[in-house]
């Protein structure tokens, strides 16, 4: 049975072009995800009303939902067009660009903010040299299993596209690197750098600009605990706030 | 530590500490109306026979609510709401305490000047009698009870807010019982401030 899907795409040509809406119309075909109906426009880019047009471009890399390339806004929401599946979505399909990011082309934003925000908190764990150091600390099941929940994050941008807080009048830096703190301080010898992540939690934009809108963990498509990292962090930047005060 | 972190900090105490606790103490010394006319004028006029009320009134009250106020209206304009797209029930909260917010700021600026300098920077004049023939015109009874549902509402939800950014709920269970508890706040403050509204018709 042959259906068609009606796709309604707002595009953009370069970053500093307007941006437009156009429509296309393509084959179904069974179990078909956004990726795939993006890949029909490539093959054939004519737009709903037959005419000649640009094939639209956008980013993906894995199609398993673990590396957040292809993250846009789908039906209004910010999640993965790998992982979307045509068939669970109403028609038309309105696909757009994350709106808390710079537009390159199209579906293709620049989420190089988010890795900046990264670099800001100190998000890595410092090992002072090659040299052989020995075996490193034990780490217990409890604080691996929390790791692994955190670790998960692909720094897709979906918390920072539905959070009310970040947006171009904010500085706020995000849920996802603040999880990526906790991360790193849960681990004994990131925990070495702990005061001087949470120092970098303190500094403008952020974690006391979070507004617990708690968006960010209904959207995470990887399930990341953000918000109970938010709330831990708020309390751990408190004692330290207070703490560092009184040793002044 | 930055500058930021302190005043948004801040901004988040003083919401509670001390203008929740100056809320609740309002609505109580209020419901001295329900005890009659004779009562509420006793309550009023003990008020303003306490020492050092200038001083409480500046640093407990003035000074915390200009504060929140400004700095609240700065937090109101960072935002970007978007619950056409995400409708959660706390991202319908988050909106509902920026536009609280704005009511409850224009329900106390109307109020004060209305009660509090209505004679200059000291009045005498705050009666039963006085607050009964204000509330009895519909408008401003209507009004009122706009005002303090917003703000009964904007503390009850800033109180979740303050207990989640101070890290005191950091668990889903700790933040759902802590909903609770606010909600159930909310309740009993506009129980008690309606049914002291109430007292003055």
């Amino acid at each position: 049975m042959a259906k068609d899907i009606r796709l309604v795409i707002k595009r953009q040509a370069n970053p500093k072009s307007a941006d437009y809406v156009e429509e296309f119309v393509i084959p179904y075909f069974p179990k078909m995800n956004v990726v795939a109906a993006l890949m029909e426009i490539q093959k054939n880019p004519l737009n709903a009303k037959g005419d000649v047009t640009t094939p639209v471009a956008w980013d993906c890399n894995c199609l398993e939902e673990v590396c957040g390339a292809c993250t846009m806004v789908i039906n209004g929401q910010a999640r993965q067009a790998c992982s979307a599946l045509v068939d669970q979505l109403t028609q038309p399909i309105h696909l757009a660009p994350l709106t808390k990011f710079p537009v390159v082309r199209d579906l293709v934003v620049d989420r190089k903010v988010m890795f900046d925000n990264l670099r800001k908190v100190k998000a890595w764990i410092e090992v002072d040299g090659t040299h052989d150091m020995g075996p490193g600390p034990r780490v217990s099941p409890k604080v691996q299993e929390q790791a692994y929940r955190l670790s998960k994050c692909m720094t897709c941008g979906c918390c920072m596209e539905a959070c009310p807080n970040v947006n171009p009048k904010s500085n706020f830096i995000g849920p996802a690197p603040i999880a990526q703190v906790d991360l790193m301080n849960s681990h004994p010898t990131g925990a070495l750098q702990r005061e001087r992540r949470l120092e970098a939690l303190m500094t403008e934009g952020g974690i006391a600009d979070c507004g617990n809108a708690q968006n960010c963990i209904k959207v995470c498509p990887k399930e990341v605990p953000l918000t109970r990292s938010i709330a831990r962090l708020n309390r751990a930047t408190t004692f330290h706030g207070i703490k560092s005060w009184f040793n002044k | 530590m930055s500058h930021s972190y302190f005043w948004r900090k801040l901004h988040s105490l003083s919401g509670i500490l001390p203008l929740g606790i100056f809320l609740m103490v309002h609505m109580f010394i209020n419901s001295m109306a329900t005890l009659g006319q004779e009562n509420f004028n006793r309550g009023v006029s003990l008020l303003h026979n306490i020492p050092y009320l200038w001083f409480f009134e500046l640093v407990v009250i003035f000074i915390p609510i200009l504060y929140h106020a400004f700095y609240g209206i700065w937090v109101v304009y960072l935002t970007r709401n978007n619950i056409e797209n995400y409708r959660y029930f706390r991202n319908w909260l988050f909106y509902l305490q920026r536009v609280s917010a704005v009511i409850t700021l224009l329900f106390v600026t109307w109020h004060v000047i209305g009660l509090r300098f209505s004679e200059g920077v000291i009045s005498n004049n705050i009666t039963f009698e006085f607050v009964s023939a204000a509330l009895n015109q519909p408008v401003i009874l209507v009004l009122y009870l706009i005002g303090l549902l917003a703000s009964f509402g904007h503390f009850a939800n800033g109180l979740w807010s303050f207990l989640v950014s101070w890290g005191i709920t950091v668990g889903e269970q700790a933040q759902r019982t802590a909903a609770y508890g606010s909600f159930v706040v909310f309740i009993i403050l506009t129980a008690v401030g309606i049914n002291a509204l109430l007292a003055f018709i």
